[in-house]
């Protein structure tokens, strides 16, 4: 089989480049003035800058993670924000105006409950569908897939994410158990038997509902783009647009659960390290995917099950990083920079993560040592992070804004470096997250 | 021969440890024997966890074994097992969180190191933890929670305790991804765990002297 995604390809820093201009650009956002125009267009090349590495931005670009924190803030609960959508969009609106931050953060992971609902979702509790109003949507982690179906899935993705794992994770989806093999669909005789199940009751009514979720998450879809259009308009570019996983977290969090994968790594190993390299196709496609249909740069990447503590150096360079890396690799090949979100702790895994081409990707970082991250994969790559969520949570003012300007001394001073949070900001106390951002404007500048 | 089971066990041979088990027990070797040789594997597999040498996969992959091991040894044993149960610890997800990941292997962990760990599960609320306090009468008391909105859940549940006069009696862990210094303070709790291990050595050091 062919290796790919090993090493960049030549034409990527072109790539690139083409992709920050578009996205400069800002063509087909409606700018309320030229003044927000301006405004949209440095704060671009404040990343950009960033980004690259080839030369240090004129000040520290600012992009909390909003989280869940607008919704908080605009004092609703987490049933209105994901039945009302229109209270969703005025809550980021209300945050963006208040507190101004350089980016916008989309609110689309405040997903809509009625499409969820409608499907049966088992993957996740939320408010409205097994939780009460006040809780935010919860992961439910099970072993939806078996160990012994780790020759399934590596045979045929698709196919078993459509007829075994949807089933189990959608209480509707269950006809989709009744689905022929796509591939053998190539004949004459091959089509009669095909369509079969397409003219059964339950088939039929699946199809209507999966109609109706369509057309609810086309309601939702359209407030969000709405209120995309309206907070860039005034200037703000959005942060990321698209979204991508590292191969193993999609089978470890989604598909065997963690104490499954982990224990994986004893008793089936190489099919593990297989089911990764079939996924890792899927994950380049889906993090271009949205770049390229908006024209944006960055992906969203959340890394799980590699972080500090979850296992050792060794298993984490056999099992974690050769298909992330790959998947790094090939989105670089599109001339994406994929931001790569580190949840928890990554200082053993410096060494490992900084090999990647210079100036490709954002390292983003939570529970980290910035100094050794600035000297190691800062030299690399942009840093972005990573005020911690306990200290806006938990803290003073004054505790944050002494966080901030040793951040700032310590990772922001000669480029390379994004000023955010360690995680989206959920629960944390509104005038600590004022004064983060007053003192990352004031001290950054 | 328990020797090489120990051996098996703590360097992650499972079908090795589940072979040696099986002879031993046709060999007609004390049940007994085969369980504190487990007992010793898991030792060893907790303190190569808290030198940095294991992570969670072996954490999960000892327990996979010592399930697979007490299950086939607990036939052939008669009467109650002596469990050397030395303190109790009662642990539990705070309300609003229903994360149970963190919280189980930290169970797992006490529970292995001889604690009595009785289980609440997640989504708890402060009523149910001081009613449990009252009828369980732990030493220890352990709150899990993954998300910020654990944060009060926990400051909630410590008041809670408090205003049913118990505070006095236990000692309160908290443990989670996101469990700091500052969060401790904020939910007035005596002490974080950042991992399980540290919840058990919490636990060891409240209770006093390690069993061996």
């Amino acid at each position: 089989m062919k290796e790919r995604w090993i090493t960049a390809s030549p034409d990527a820093e072109e790539k690139q480049e083409k992709r920050f201009q578009t996205w400069l650009s800002g063509e087909n956002i409606p700018f309320e003035t030229p003044e927000a125009e301006a405004a949209y267009k440095e704060r671009v090349t404040l990343v950009k800058d960033a980004i690259q590495m080839k030369k240090v931005p004129s000040r520290i670009p600012l992009s909390p993670a909003a989280g869940h924190f607008p919704i908080e803030y605009a004092g609703i609960n987490w049933h209105e924000a994901m039945y009302d959508y229109d209270k969703t969009a005025r809550a980021w609106e209300k945050y963006q105006e208040d507190f101004a931050p350089d980016f916008f953060h989309s609110p689309r992971t405040i997903v809509p409950g009625r499409v969820l609902g409608l499907l049966g979702f088992k993957l996740y509790r939320w408010a409205g569908g097994g939780l009460r109003d006040d809780q935010e949507y919860q992961f439910v982690e099970r072993e939806y897939m078996k160990a012994e179906e780790y020759q399934d899935l590596i045979d045929d993705p698709t196919g078993f994410f459509l007829s075994v794992y949807f089933p189990r994770i959608f209480g509707a989806l269950k006809p989709l158990e009744k689905m022929p093999l796509l591939p053998p669909v190539h004949e004459i005789p091959l089509v009669p038997p095909a369509v079969l199940p397409f003219g059964t009751k339950d088939v039929k009514s699946l199809l209507q509902t999966l109609g109706q979720a369509g057309d609810e998450a086309n309601k939702w879809n359209a407030m969000m783009v709405q209120v995309s259009a309206s907070i860039m308009g005034k200037g703000y570019p959005s942060f990321s647009a698209g979204f991508s996983k590292a191969p193993f977290d999609v089978i470890g969090d989604s598909l065997r659960g963690t104490r499954g994968v982990l224990v994986d790594m004893f008793r089936h190993p190489d099919e593990l390290i297989e089911a990764c390299e079939r996924i890792t196709p899927f994950m380049v496609k889906m993090g271009a995917a949205v770049c390229k249909a908006t024209g944006h740069i960055m992906p969203f990447m959340p890394l799980h099950k590699g972080a500090d503590g979850f296992m050792s150096d060794e298993q984490f360079r056999t099992f974690y990083w050769p298909s992330l890396r790959k998947v790094i690799i090939g989105l670089i090949d599109e001339g994406v920079v994929p931001q790569l979100f580190a949840e928890g702790g990554y200082n053993q895994r410096l060494e490992v993560i900084s090999d990647i081409p210079k100036g490709k990707a954002v390292w983003w970082f939570d529970g980290m040592d910035m100094a050794r991250a600035k000297e190691t994969v800062g030299k690399v790559s942009c840093i972005a992070g990573n005020v911690p969520l306990s200290l806006l949570c938990a803290g003073t003012p004054d505790d944050v804004k002494d966080y901030s300007k040793k951040l700032i001394d310590t990772a922001g001073r000669d480029g390379g470096f994004i000023f955010s949070t360690g995680a989206g900001m959920q629960g944390a106390k509104p005038e600590n997250v004022k004064a983060m951002i007053e003192i990352a404007r004031n001290y950054g500048g | 021969m328990s020797d090489k089971l120990v051996d098996a066990m703590s360097n992650m041979k499972e079908q090795e440890a589940l072979e040696i088990t099986q002879a031993l027990l046709d060999d007609g070797k004390n049940p007994m024997d085969i369980l504190d040789a487990s007992s010793k594997a898991m030792e060893i597999v907790g303190k190569r966890f808290e030198s940095g040498e294991y992570f969670l996969p072996e954490l999960m992959m000892a327990g996979e074994m010592l399930k697979q091991i007490s299950e086939m040894v607990k036939p052939k044993i008669k009467g109650d097992v002596n469990s050397k149960k030395w303190g109790k610890v009662l642990i539990g997800t705070v309300r609003g969180d229903i994360h149970d990941i963190g919280k189980d292997i930290v169970i797992f962990l006490l529970d292995v190191n001889g604690f009595e760990v009785r289980d609440l599960g997640i989504d708890v609320p402060p009523e149910k933890f001081v009613e449990e306090i009252r009828g369980f009468q732990p030493r220890v008391v352990g709150m899990s929670g993954l998300l910020t909105l654990a944060y009060d859940g926990m400051k909630d549940t410590v008041r809670a305790i408090e205003e049913a006069g118990l505070r006095d009696g236990v000692k309160i862990m908290i443990g989670g991804g996101q469990m700091t210094e500052k969060v401790k303070e904020y939910a007035g709790a005596d002490a974080f765990g950042k991992d399980a291990m540290e919840g058990v050595a919490l636990a060891k050091n409240w209770i006093g002297g390690a069993v061996k």
